[in-house]
């Protein structure tokens, strides 16, 4: 699904430059669920953020699905976006003069899709994470945990490739976190790719393969046996 | 780019935001209001000055006789000059130029008017219709001598609004006889005049009527014109400097006065007493409009100022939307349909407000200085066209470098 040969990334500061990514090769199958770890300054989010099409690499190539991720103007970008990817951030991003299901609908409306046809579609979304009732709600009527569901649904709303989330947990107590990290598992379990960075280690031991990035560079790769986030609770 | 799917999108957005929206609105209303009702109290300024300095037509050239000083073709000088009908018609018939009003006129000086047991002495003026607007005479009761009076020689007068109070008080002329040098007028107006009470004392009359009543024949004691208005001070001064100038060699030839005689014939050209109002007139007109041009731009530069803070308010949001696929045309479509959208229609409400204010309270304003203030419409359409075309653009390149931000910078925690 996504293949990574040798990544490079560096930031100006001034008149130094920062060398961020340091040769990253890195491959994820369909259906895996991988944690990235590292401390700050790890590089992880920059990687992420490149997987994204958020962020652009000065060297080394990206294959999503196929497709080469290489140099996009920004109307290619957004079109593949749309269509690949999913983000969960850490503090939601929501828009929040709209309500719960007009946030979930908004990849749709980027599709082009009709405006009875989006409502459908997120109705569904928002069911699947438990949020029906609270579909007319906006994000500062819904606790933490709830808008993070809602930043799921949105995010399989455009039913995208792959997943991308960022520290997902970072902004939940840990509660909260195990019950979003337990509908990750189910949407895994469902057979979609799932990305996450994270920095807290019983997050990580919930999905199928921790990287570990340290200055730029992979030091560990490994599967591990899946724990399961219900089971915590 | 103007799809259904997309007005629902920014009809959404304008109503989840009522605040910014109200608050983009009023300042965009009240810009067209305050400039609009600028306008209009400019253009008042200007017609209440125009008619504190006007006694009488602005550009009134007047034509009178006197004596001669140097002996001509066998006349001896200080021969008297005397003007009549045939003299009028020659150089109504005769002149290269455009003629405004005109009328010729026999008065005389004082006359013994009475009605009943009120009597008075009063400058009696024989006229043609035209001379109402030489006078910039106003009716306010009955009507002027019209053509039709002149022709049937009828015994009609109409007075000043002076004379009406020394004779009548209170009563109302109209229909009723005055005696004057033993002969009996019908009161057909009563008249105002800018030049006030020594100009409201007056008693026209139909000059063919004064030439018999008088025993006048077809003398004329002058003859007045007017040229049509000039813009500018130069070229009116010149029209009538030219007409006047072909007026005194046409007179002088018919009337054996030695060209260079400058006692038998006087031509008064009010325009060069004007240049002064001319002056001042423009003056004003500068200073309005840079004063229009200055509130214009602070309206524009308000409509700007209130894109940018919009759109950098909007960063996070547009980061999100970006991330959610949304392509940086749709961006900046999105933003400046909006502002577009929101300019217009509280621009329009401004516009519509400054001129119903004009309008229902503009004819009620009779200061000195400011009379019946109104707005060319054409002009506050194009000034709104203006604001919003203004709006669009100012809202374009902050939407433009939205829709550049990167999302990852939109949506970096800070």
């Amino acid at each position: 699904m996504i293949e990574i040969k040798d990544l490079h990334k560096s930031y100006k500061m001034g008149k130094n430059s920062l060398h961020v990514l340091k040769g990253i090769n890195f491959n994820v199958e369909e259906g895996e669920l991988v944690a990235i770890m590292g401390s700050s300054g790890s590089g992880k989010s920059t990687l992420l953020n490149i997987l994204g099409m958020l962020d652009e690499a000065d060297q080394g190539s990206y294959t999503l699905d196929g497709v080469p991720i290489k140099n996009l103007n920004e109307k290619l970008a957004a079109q593949y976006r749309n269509k690949f990817l999913g983000f969960i951030f850490q503090s939601f991003n929501l828009i929040n003069y709209k309500s719960a299901i007009d946030n979930v609908a908004l990849p749709l409306f980027y599709q082009g899709m009709k405006r009875a046809e989006r409502m459908e579609k997120s109705m569904a979304y928002l069911e699947k994470v438990g949020l029906a009732d609270w579909a007319t709600h906006k994000p500062n009527e819904l606790s933490g945990g709830q808008k993070q569901r809602v930043a799921i649904a949105r995010a399989l709303a455009s039913n995208p490739k792959v997943l991308l989330a960022d520290e997902l947990t970072g902004a939940l107590d840990s509660k909260t976190s195990y019950e979003i990290m337990d509908l990750i598992q189910k949407i895994n379990d469902e057979g979609r790719t799932v990305l996450i960075v994270t920095h807290e280690k019983d997050i990580a031991q919930m999905t199928k393969r921790i990287v570990n990035l340290k200055d730029g560079v992979i030091i560990d790769d490994r599967k591990i046996t899946q724990v399961r986030a219900m089971q915590d609770v | 780019m103007f799809s259904l799917e997309r007005w629902q999108e920014v009809f959404e957005t304008i109503s989840k935001n009522k605040l910014r929206t109200f608050l983009t609105g009023v300042s965009v209303a009240s810009g067209i209001f305050i400039l609009v009702v600028l306008l209009g109290v400019s253009e008042g300024f200007q017609n209440g000055v125009e008619k504190q300095f006007q006694n009488d037509a602005e550009n009134i050239i007047n034509i009178y006789p006197g004596s001669t000083s140097i002996a001509f073709k066998g006349f001896n000088k200080d021969r008297r000059i005397q003007l009549t009908n045939e003299d009028y018609a020659l150089v109504n018939k005769e002149t290269d130029q455009e003629i405004e009003f005109t009328s010729p006129l026999y008065q005389i000086f004082a006359g013994l008017v009475s009605y009943g047991n009120e009597s008075g002495s009063y400058r009696v003026e024989g006229i043609l219709p035209d001379y109402q607007f030489l006078e910039k005479a106003d009716i306010i009761e009955g009507r002027f001598i019209n053509i039709n009076d002149v022709k049937a020689k009828e015994k009609y007068a109409v007075i000043g609004n002076r004379a009406k109070k020394d004779l009548f008080k209170d009563e109302s002329p109209i229909g009723k006889y005055i005696e004057v040098s033993g002969l009996n007028f019908k009161i057909i107006g009563v008249f105002t005049d800018p030049g006030g009470d020594r100009e409201e004392t007056r008693v026209y009359v139909p000059i063919s009527t004064a030439q018999i009543v008088f025993g006048a024949g077809t003398d004329i004691r002058s003859m007045g014109y007017t040229l049509p208005k000039e813009e500018n001070y130069d070229l009116a001064l010149k029209q009538s400097n030219a007409f006047a100038a072909q007026v005194e060699q046409m007179l002088k030839s018919k009337l054996q006065i030695d060209p260079k005689d400058e006692s038998a014939l006087f031509i008064s050209n009010n325009i060069e007493n004007t240049k002064e109002i001319y002056l001042l007139i423009n003056a004003m007109k500068i200073f309005f409009w840079g004063v229009g041009i200055a509130t214009l731009l602070a309206g524009i530069i308000g409509v700007s100022n209130i894109m940018l803070i919009i759109v950098k308010e909007r960063t996070k949001e547009i980061g999100i939307r970006k991330a959610l696929g949304a392509e940086p045309l749709s961006i900046v479509g999105m933003i400046l349909h909006e502002s577009i959208f929101v300019t217009s229609v509280s621009g329009l409400f401004g516009l519509i407000f400054g001129l119903a204010l004009l309008e229902i309270v503009g004819p009620y304003i009779e200061l000195d200085f400011i009379r019946n203030p109104s707005v060319n419409f054409s002009i506050a359409v194009s000034t709104l066209i203006l604001l919003i075309a203004a709006g669009a653009i100012a809202g374009f390149f902050p939407a433009w470098r939205g829709a550049r931000i990167k999302p990852i910078d939109a949506l970096r925690d800070e």
